[in-house]
């Protein structure tokens, strides 16, 4: 197992924030999963090294907490809201047509490794469902006709570009002025 | 167009979040008075806040809706360890995303609240613990904190004072169970989120590490700065008495304008939310239920008649539309407030099929630790599932009611009756679409929940 030097740097420095190292568990599992993309046996034994914990003090960790892996999403992984709100708005609908146009079931990896769909629980942004992410970007309002250019634009890698899907997240972690989210309707 | 006499909001918390001259930086906060209240905070005694957010009234925003101020109180002082204040961002009770406002848009004002309430309990360290999905939430928090640092607001020395105090984000991994108080303490010990038994371990005296902790809510914490800037009992003049304030309410599911508005507790109705200010039902659709906090309080039926004695004595005899959009309206009527998740429902959605989408939900975020829930929340799950399937059996709806009412009370913590309270009230309210689907087989319903 090997990690990039920030990585390394970047655990370093999160592990002295706690009282107690054990706390630092799941930021550094997060450090570590961002880089290699999954937590396999070796790495927890490093991780619980590094904490001073044992390995099973790791490993349950990652087989409880929905967001931790033991295998890698694809490249490119999609989150789709399934809980009621973005359901009653067309959530599943959405879902349908990312399966369809990227070729992959949802709780899947492509077999190219490119496209993987998650159906997750409620993302708290429940008044711009249906809502998307891919990646760590949020997409609201992903619908019917909406989620079929969305879905094209992915597949034809065009998304960060495009002028018509804007994740607002985006604008306040920049430097910019605050903008009122993106509304397609 | 908003008629003459629609209730006006009054953003209180949310007032810059969407002006879009404002930014989310330290130089705008600072524009804007930021930090000033941090500032008044330092030329009072700790105690002295803590009795201004008592007379406030100011009630949690998270969802149990308890009074702050004597969850304060509660604070074991006496045991001589240190003191840990902890603010829940783990926004994650279906329907709700207020939180994520204030985070992505306004950091600094929930870091001003943070740090105040940090002096006024003597924290040691205070830790944010901001949902995982939220990669962006974290990342601006973690850029308004180096901000905040530099300017000497938390951290070292705070205010050139003798008091420090570091804030820390700490990031989850996707459980709504973390949103549970002693779930997140664990959490935030490393561990897996299995929530504590109360008592004895009260937050307030065996909280992380077991030493007393205060967890409050993102919208609690900014309140905190609200209530010193206004003083408690000017605050307490905002809403209704043990309504004080404002609240930031989330439409969502079947209406023409969902989204996150703040009003005065008790300045308006379900109905006006509905109709003046999210714009009414979609084209053509009439109301059939509206789940009023989040997914866990109880269902209310459009169709209603809803009677009964207030706190004051009075009594009152209400429709949906005309419960009063508060802590103790919504309580009033069998159900509650919570976290103010607002979730409409029209007459196209099969309440089968949103029970079956609840169902699931629950079950996935079940913490596995106590056996009625883990194995209720499944068994519930797969009901639903399967009477969505076409094999809807007559003796369904009464199967669904033991299982919920084998978990209701028999849980570590409220994730049970979370996950009970949609089964229940689904039933007792919407029992005959429940059998119907015994003696319909196969209908396929309008929309796809499951």
């Amino acid at each position: 197992m090997e990690l990039s030097k920030e990585t390394l740097t970047k655990i370093e420095e999160v592990i002295p924030r706690y009282p107690e190292k054990r706390s630092a568990a799941l930021m550094v599992i997060h450090l570590v999963q961002d880089e290699l993309g999954f937590i396999s046996d070796e790495t927890c034994s490093w991780i619980a090294e590094k904490l001073e914990i044992e390995p099973i003090n790791i490993k349950e960790l990652i087989t409880f907490y929905p967001m931790l892996r033991e295998t890698p999403w694809a490249k490119k992984h999609i989150r789709v809201c399934r809980t009621l709100p973005c359901a009653l708005r067309g959530s599943y609908g959405t879902c349908k047509i990312l399966e369809d146009k990227l070729g992959v079931k949802e709780g899947h990896v492509r077999e190219d490794g490119e496209f993987s769909i998650e159906f997750m629980e409620c993302l708290a942004d429940c008044g711009e469902g249906p809502v998307v992410m891919v990646g760590e970007d949020t997409y609201e309002n992903i619908e019917g006709k909406n989620a079929e250019s969305f879905a094209d634009l992915l597949v034809q890698e065009k998304l960060d570009t495009s002028k018509d899907f804007t994740s607002y997240e985006n604008g306040l972690v920049s430097k910019s002025p605050v903008s009122k989210p993106t509304k397609k309707k | 167009m908003i008629k003459k006499n629609t209730p006006q909001e009054r953003r209180i918390i949310l007032k810059h979040a969407d002006d879009p001259k404002y930014s989310n930086k330290i130089g705008c906060y600072l524009k804007n008075d930021g930090y000033s209240m941090l500032k008044k905070a330092f030329k009072m005694k700790p105690e002295e806040i803590g009795e201004e957010v008592m007379k406030s009234g100011v009630r949690g925003r998270g969802g149990a809706g308890f009074p702050a101020g004597m969850k304060w109180k509660f604070l074991d002082r006496k045991s001589g360890k240190p003191i840990y204040l902890i603010c829940n961002a783990d926004e994650s009770e279906p329907g709700t995303f207020k939180d994520r406002q204030i985070m992505h848009k306004d950091p600094h004002q929930l870091i001003e609240g943070m740090m105040i309430a940090a002096y006024a309990i003597g924290a040691k360290q205070a830790f944010i613990y901001i949902r995982a999905e939220f990669f962006k939430g974290a990342h601006i928090l973690e850029e308004a904190i180096a901000e905040a640092k530099e300017k000497n607001f938390c951290g070292d020395k705070i205010l050139g004072s003798s008091y420090s105090c570091d804030l820390v984000v700490h990031r989850g991994a996707g459980a709504y169970i973390c949103g549970e108080e002693t779930g997140l303490i664990e959490s935030l010990e490393g561990k897996r989120p299995n929530p504590r038994i109360k008592p004895p371990y009260f937050p307030a005296v065996l909280g992380l590490y077991q030493c007393p902790t205060i967890v409050n809510n993102v919208e609690t914490l900014c309140n905190v700065k609200h209530v010193l800037e206004m003083g408690g009992e000017e605050f307490a003049k905002i809403g209704k008495p043990n309504n004080t304030g404002t609240r930031i309410w989330c439409v969502s599911g079947q209406v023409q304008k969902p989204g996150y508005y703040e009003f005065e507790c008790g300045a308006l109705t379900l109905g006006e939310m509905i109709y003046d200010v999210c714009g009414g039902l979609l084209p053509g659709r009439t109301l059939k239920a509206v789940i009023p906090g989040g997914s866990s309080s109880k269902i209310l039926r459009a169709d209603e008649r809803f009677t009964g004695k207030l706190k004051d004595g009075s009594d009152f005899d209400w429709g949906i539309e005309d419960i009063p959009l508060d802590f103790d309206g919504p309580a009033s009527v069998g159900s509650m407030s919570g976290s103010g998740g607002i979730i409409i429902m029209d007459d196209t959605v099969d309440m089968v099929e949103a029970m079956a989408n609840i169902n699931a939900f629950y079950a996935h975020e079940s913490c596995g630790q106590c056996t009625p829930c883990r194995e209720g929340s499944l068994w519930m799950k797969k009901i639903t599932k399967r009477m969505c399937e076409g094999d809807a059996r007559h003796e369904d709806a009464d199967l669904l009611l033991s299982v919920a009412n084998q978990i209701e009370g028999r849980t570590i913590c409220a994730f049970g009756e979370a996950a009970a309270w949609p089964t229940q009230s689904f039933i007792a309210k919407f029992r005959d679409e429940f059998e119907q689907k015994a003696k319909n087989g196969n209908n396929k319903p309008s929309l796809q929940l499951i």
